[in-house]
C-alpha cells in the first residue's frame, strides 16, 4: 500500500458536519419537532438541561434539547458554552422558598404539618405500564380538577424543628463576601459550603444519584429522612447599587430537598437533628435529594464524623461531579494519541529486546 | 466574528489570564490557579491552550496549530479554524512562519527563536498525579520540593525493568525548583525544552491552571547519575524525507506486519522533501511470521 501524508481533515470536518445536520434532522417527511413543543412536553429534559447547564432559560435549554438530538449532556454544555459569554452582573438576595408557590411539598416526617402535604404532579403513585395510547397521536387529557392556593406561606420544616432547637440552624450569613462562583474561581481547599453547594447543583444527575445512594448502603451513612420536598416558583431579587432596595426580576422553578440526618452529639454539641440540602432549578427531586444526601456526607469534619467512603470525600465529589468536564476527557480519548502511542511501542521494543538478549544469557 | 470579541474570550477574562500566565512566568514550573472558562469546545480539545492562545494572540499575529507534530489531524485544524474565525488571524502551517504555535503531544523538530511563543495544551497538570490522588496534597509537596515520592517511582522501574518506562508526559525539574509535567509530549522533546530561546505557556482548561518557562531556563529530564535520561525514536529513517533524526510516527500498510515510518513533524518533513530530501517511500516488512513477533519489533526494508 503507498502510503500518503494523511490531508483532508478539513473537507473530513465539513463533510461530517453536514452528516450530522442531516441525521439530527431525520426522515423529512417526519414534521420537524418545534422548540415550543419540546418545552411543554419534555420539560424535565429542559430542566435537567438547564440545571446542569447552570443557566436559567427554558426557551435556550428547549433549542439545546433540540440541536443535540437529546443528548442532554451535550445539550447542558450548549448551554454552558453559550452561558459562559453572559457577563455577571451580580449575585441575587438569598431566595425564600418558603414563599414558594408550591405545586408540590412532602414531608416524609410529619403525617401533617403547616401547609399541608401536597402530592402536585408526581410519578411516585403511577403504575409504569407503557401506555401505548401515546403512541397513536393522542386527545389532551380532561382538565384535571383545580382548588383555590393556600394563601399562607408555607413554612420550611426546618425551621418547624428548629422551634424546639432539635435541629441545628442554618448558621450565620456571611454578608462579608460574596458567595462563591466556581465559573469565575477555580475550586480550592478547604472548599466553602457555597462552592461545594454550587458544584453539586452543577453537579451530574447521576453522578449525585450514585453517590447519594451509596451513603444509605453504608458507604458513609447518615440516617437521612426527608424533612421535605417542595417544589414550585420563587422570586429572584436583586439589589442594583444604583436603587439600594430589592426588586423582582422574575420567577425561577425549583425544587428543594431538606434532608434531617441523626447526629448524637459530641462533647460540646448536644445530640441534634443535622442538615443536608439540595436545590435544583426545575423539576429535579431525584436530583435534589442526591445533592442533600451527598452535602451531609461531605460535612462529616463538622460532626466530628470518620471519613471514610467516597461520598465523604469532598475532593473526590467535587473534582468528579461535573459531567461537562467528565465527559470532555474521557471522551478525548477518541483524539489522536499516535505520538505517545509510538513511544509507548518503542519503549516496549526496547524493553522486550532487552529482556530477551538477558534471557539468552 | 459577529457578536464576540476578538478570539472570542472578552477582555476581563484574558486580563485575568494574562495575570495568571505573569505570575506563571516569574514562578517556572510552578502551577498557577486561574479561573478557567468553559469554552464552545469540549474540555480535553484543548481548551487551557485555546485560552492562552487567545490571552496573548495579537491581530499581527502569525498562528500555527499542530496535534501530534501534524497541522491536518483534525483537532488541529478545528482549533486553527476556530481562531481564524474568531480573530482573523492570519495562519501558516509553516514553523519558521508561525508567532505563536499551539501544540497538543510534540514539539516541533525546528529550533524554535525567541520571538516565537509556544501554547501547550495540557491534559494533566499535576506531575504527581499517579503517586497522589490529593490536589491539596501535592500543592503541599510542591510547595516543599518534596519530590522524592518521583524518584522512587523512577527507581522503581530501574529495580524492575532495567531503565525508567516512562515514555512520553516525562516528567522535568524546572529551574531547580519545580517537578512539572511536561504535557504529554514524547521523552524525546524532552531535551528541546531545555534553554529553549521561545517564551513556554502551559494551560490546562478542565484543570484550571497555567505554568510556564521562561526563555532560557534550565529544564532537566529527571533521572540518576549511573542512569542518565535517555530518548526513544523508532531506529528508522523517514520513508518520505529520509530524516534519521526526526520523530516518527509508525503507519500500518497492510495487515500481515508492513509498517512505514514518516516524520510525525509533517512541516518539517515536507520542508526537507522541498529541499530535495527523499526518502525510499517504501514500507518496512517485518522479518518473522507474525507468529514468532515475540521476537520483538526487527523490521527490514
Amino acid at each position: 500500500m503507498a502510503y500518503v501524508a494523511v490531508k483532508g481533515g478539513e473537507r473530513a470536518i465539513d463533510n461530517a458536519h453536514a452528516w450530522l445536520a442531516e441525521e439530527r434532522r431525520g426522515d423529512p417527511s417526519v414534521p420537524e419537532v418545534c422548540v415550543a413543543q419540546i418545552g411543554a412536553q419534555l420539560g424535565r429534559a429542559v430542566d435537567r438541561v438547564m440545571a446542569e447547564g447552570s443557566l436559567y432559560d427554558p426557551e435556550l435549554a428547549a433549542v439545546a434539547v433540540k440541536q443535540s438530538q437529546g443528548d442532554l449532556i451535550e445539550a447542558a454544555f450548549l448551554l454552558r458554552a453559550y452561558r459562559t459569554t453572559l457577563p455577571r452582573f451580580g449575585y441575587s438576595t438569598p431566595l425564600d422558598t418558603a414563599a414558594m408557590r408550591v405545586r408540590r411539598r412532602v414531608s416524609a416526617v410529619y403525617k401533617d404539618l403547616p401547609g399541608g402535604q401536597v402530592l402536585g404532579p408526581t410519578y411516585d403513585y403511577t403504575h409504569r405500564l407503557l401506555d401505548f395510547a401515546l403512541a397513536a397521536d393522542g386527545t389532551p387529557p380532561p382538565p384535571a380538577p383545580r382548588a383555590e392556593a393556600e394563601a399562607a406561606t408555607m413554612p420550611r420544616v426546618s425551621d418547624i424543628l428548629r422551634g424546639e432547637d432539635l435541629i441545628e440552624g442554618d448558621g450565620p450569613r456571611e454578608t462579608d463576601r460574596e458567595p462563591t462562583d466556581l465559573t469565575r474561581e477555580p475550586l480550592g481547599f478547604p472548599a466553602s459550603r457555597d462552592a461545594r453547594l454550587q458544584a453539586l447543583a452543577r453537579g451530574d444527575e447521576g453522578f449525585l444519584l450514585a453517590m447519594g445512594y451509596s451513603t444509605q448502603r453504608g458507604w458513609g451513612g447518615s440516617h437521612p429522612f426527608v424533612g421535605e420536598v417542595r417544589l414550585g416558583e420563587v422570586a429572584v431579587e436583586i439589589v442594583p447599587p444604583e436603587l439600594g432596595f430589592a426588586i423582582d426580576i422574575g420567577d425561577v422553578t425549583l425544587t428543594e430537598c431538606q434532608m434531617i440526618n441523626q447526629f448524637k452529639g459530641s462533647k460540646t454539641k448536644p445530640p441534634q437533628f443535622t442538615r443536608g440540602y439540595g436545590l435544583v432549578f426545575g423539576h429535579a427531586e431525584r436530583k435534589a435529594m442526591g445533592m442533600a444526601l451527598v452535602d451531609r456526607a461531605m460535612r462529616h469534619d463538622e460532626f466530628g464524623e470518620e471519613a471514610t467512603a467516597p461520598a465523604q470525600n469532598v475532593e473526590f465529589i467535587l473534582y468528579h461531579s461535573d459531567n461537562i468536564e467528565g465527559t470532555g476527557f474521557v471522551e478525548h480519548l477518541k483524539l489522536p494519541h499516535y505520538v505517545d502511542f509510538q513511544s509507548e511501542l518503542e519503549t516496549i521494543r526496547r524493553m522486550r529486546r532487552e529482556a530477551e538478549v538477558a534471557l539468552h544469557e | 466574528m459577529n457578536g464576540y470579541n476578538f478570539a472570542y474570550l472578552d477582555e476581563q477574562t484574558k486580563r485575568m489570564i494574562r495575570r495568571a500566565l505573569l505570575k506563571a512566568v516569574a514562578i517556572p514550573g510552578h502551577q498557577v490557579p486561574f479561573g478557567s472558562r468553559e469554552m464552545p469546545l469540549p474540555y480535553g480539545w484543548g481548551t487551557g491552550g485555546i485560552q492562552v492562545t487567545a490571552s496573548v494572540l495579537g491581530a499581527d499575529d502569525t498562528l500555527k496549530v499542530i496535534d501530534q507534530g501534524a497541522d491536518d489531524t483534525t483537532n488541529a485544524v478545528s482549533i486553527r479554524r476556530f481562531f481564524a474565525r474568531t480573530a482573523g488571524v492570519a495562519t501558516t502551517t509553516d514553523t519558521e512562519q508561525a508567532t505563536i504555535i499551539q501544540t497538543r503531544h510534540r514539539i516541533p523538530e525546528k529550533k524554535l527563536r525567541e520571538d516565537q511563543i509556544i501554547v501547550y495544551q495540557v491534559p494533566q497538570p499535576e506531575p504527581l498525579f499517579k503517586l497522589e490522588s490529593s490536589r491539596a496534597e501535592t500543592r503541599r509537596m510542591h510547595a516543599l520540593a518534596e519530590y522524592g515520592a518521583m524518584h522512587v517511582r523512577l527507581y522503581e522501574d530501574i529495580t524492575r525493568f532495567g531503565q525508567v518506562a516512562i515514555s512520553y508526559d516525562y516528567p522535568v525539574m524546572v529551574g531547580g525548583r519545580f517537578l512539572m509535567a511536561p504535557s504529554p509530549i514524547p521523552a524525546f522533546d524532552n531535551p528541546k525544552m531545555h534553554m529553549m530561546p521561545a517564551l513556554q505557556l502551559f494551560g490546562a482548561g478542565r484543570e484550571k491552571r497555567i505554568y510556564a518557562i521562561p526563555p532560557y531556563t534550565e529544564v532537566r529530564s529527571l533521572d540518576f547519575e549511573d542512569h542518565p535520561f535517555r530518548t526513544t525514536r523508532a531506529p528508522h529513517r523517514c520513508a518520505l524525507c529520509n530524516a534519521d533524526n526526526s520523530y516518527l510516527d509508525e503507519v500500518v500498510t497492510d495487515d500481515r506486519g508492513g509498517r512505514m515510518f514518516v516524520c510525525s513533524d509533517t512541516d518539517h518533513c515536507e520542508t526537507r522533501q522541498e529541499a530535495g530530501h527523499a526518502g525510499t517511500g517504501e514500507a518496512l516488512v517485518r522479518e518473522a511470521p507474525v507468529g514468532s513477533a515475540a521476537r520483538g519489533g526487527g523490521m527490514k526494508p
